[in-house]
């Protein structure tokens, strides 16, 4: 099968090996990768992210379903944490999305975060690629539940979406760096719970004191989204940023920032890896530890003269 | 690198999903990807839910008795989406009597009460493609 040819057919099975290439790092990914960059670009792509069982898988579900009622076609990819001792994990998110298995105008893909401390896996931007290249209209990306300062998905969305929910702290939390700061669009779920109120004041008061407040002030909606309600409004507050990001060049502005960092992180990762395999196979890095260690020398001369020799 | 993907699922209508979770579990803890999910799914939803995901394992569970029709459904459409080399196990209560026939059918092991975790993670690592 020609992976490439036949994801750009739209044939499922292909954009799902394409993504396992990507995922794997084979060596055909790079060239899978070339190929279908010319047909990205098109779609928007929406992050959602929140703590843990704030409820992103069930209003991914919610608002995934809307938009196909649009008639839009949907991708979504959902991530969750990779073990650190076993490397294994368990993806659970599709558990909320199973409704949206037999339409054929959504394709969900689990991603293990594979020692990614983002809040996303490190291929997690390629796979969107794919499934752009793949021609779906909206991309959803679903963080693993974040604490405080994953805040990877800013560079790979177009809206960010912040998910909170009632009862996980005073209003001092509301004043810290992180994610908080990254909200395009907030939504408060499980808002049948108590505090959803108390929760929405906090959150308006913390907006009320952004210095660096553009004109797009961040809408806050309730939403319970187990029992769809809050939906309509969140799709118009998110289609209302991605308005004003598109009329005000921010959108334009955002996707520069992101064609530079996929430049750098081909180009960090890439000259990385030469380095490091020139080295393995020169036997020289085993040589250079020993001399580190035995404090003859030190990283940062070693890296110094690597470059000078290698880099010319 | 590649990682070891197996999509664990419960077709049918049982509501018995302790012995599938314990078995994610397991699989997690041996450095496997595992999907989990969930339970009440059709054939169908198995089968699409394998192909987005790309998986190198299904593994199903079924407690109720209805493994026969299922487990083979489930194989037959997994092999239509041209999945020739995904290995398809299977696990629950299952009389030993049915198994010739659900081997037969494309279930490449089947795992009844009692058996070791460790048994269904060597299972996986000796044969999966």
């Amino acid at each position: 099968m020609d992976i490439v040819e036949e994801l750009l057919k739209g044939n499922r099975l292909a954009l799902s090996r394409a993504i396992t290439a990507i995922e794997n790092e084979y060596d055909e990914a790079m060239d899978i990768m070339k190929k279908l960059y010319p047909h990205t670009g098109h779609a928007f792509v929406l992050g959602i992210t929140g703590p843990p069982g704030a409820g992103k898988s069930t209003l991914t579900d919610k608002l995934a379903r809307a938009y196909r009622a649009q008639g839009k076609t949907v991708g979504i990819i959902a991530i969750d944490p990779t073990s650190p001792f076993t490397g294994g994990a368990i993806l659970g998110d599709r558990i909320r999305m199973n409704g949206l298995t037999m339409d054929e105008g959504v394709f969900i893909r689990s991603m293990g975060t594979r020692g990614s401390l983002g809040g996303l896996s490190h291929k997690t931007a390629d796979a969107v690629k794919a499934m752009d290249a793949f021609g779906k209209d909206i991309i959803f990306v679903e963080t693993v539940g974040v604490g405080q300062s994953e805040v990877d998905i800013v560079k790979a969305a177009d809206t960010t979406m912040v998910v909170l929910i009632p009862g996980m702290g005073d209003d001092i939390q509301a004043i810290k760096a992180g994610i908080l700061e990254i909200g395009d669009v907030f939504t408060i779920n499980k808002a049948d719970h108590d505090g959803a109120d108390k929760l929405v004041r906090e959150m308006n008061m913390m907006l009320d004191l952004d210095g660096l407040m553009t004109d797009w002030r961040p809408p806050i909606q309730k939403v319970i989204a187990s029992q769809n309600e809050g939906i309509t409004e969140t799709i118009e507050n998110i289609e209302k940023h991605f308005k004003y990001i598109s009329e005000n060049g921010i959108l334009t502005k955002r996707r520069t920032e992101r064609s530079k960092n996929e430049m750098l992180d081909v180009l960090h990762s890439n000259i990385g890896s030469y380095i490091t395999n020139k080295l393995v196979e020169t036997g020289k890095m085993d040589e250079y530890v020993e001399q580190i260690k035995a404090r003859e020398t030190d990283p940062y001369t070693v890296v110094s003269n690597v470059m000078k020799d290698m880099l010319k | 690198m590649a990682k070891v993907r197996v999509l664990v699922a419960k077709p049918g209508l049982d509501g018995h999903d302790r012995g599938a979770k314990v078995v994610a579990r397991a699989l997690r803890d041996a450095g496997f990807e595992v999907i989990y999910t969930g339970l009440r799914q059709t054939p169908e939803q198995i089968a699409e839910a394998a192909l987005q995901e790309d998986v190198d394992v299904v593994a199903m569970s079924i407690l109720s008795g209805a493994h026969p029709h299922l487990f083979p459904k489930v194989v037959n459409l997994i092999r239509e989406k041209g999945m020739d080399d995904v290995l398809i196990i299977g696990g629950g209560v299952i009389p030993e009597t049915d198994i010739p026939a659900l081997k037969e059918a494309g279930i490449a092991e089947v795992f009844t009460p009692g058996t070791p975790t460790g048994d269904i993670v060597d299972f996986i690592k000796a044969n999966v493609k």
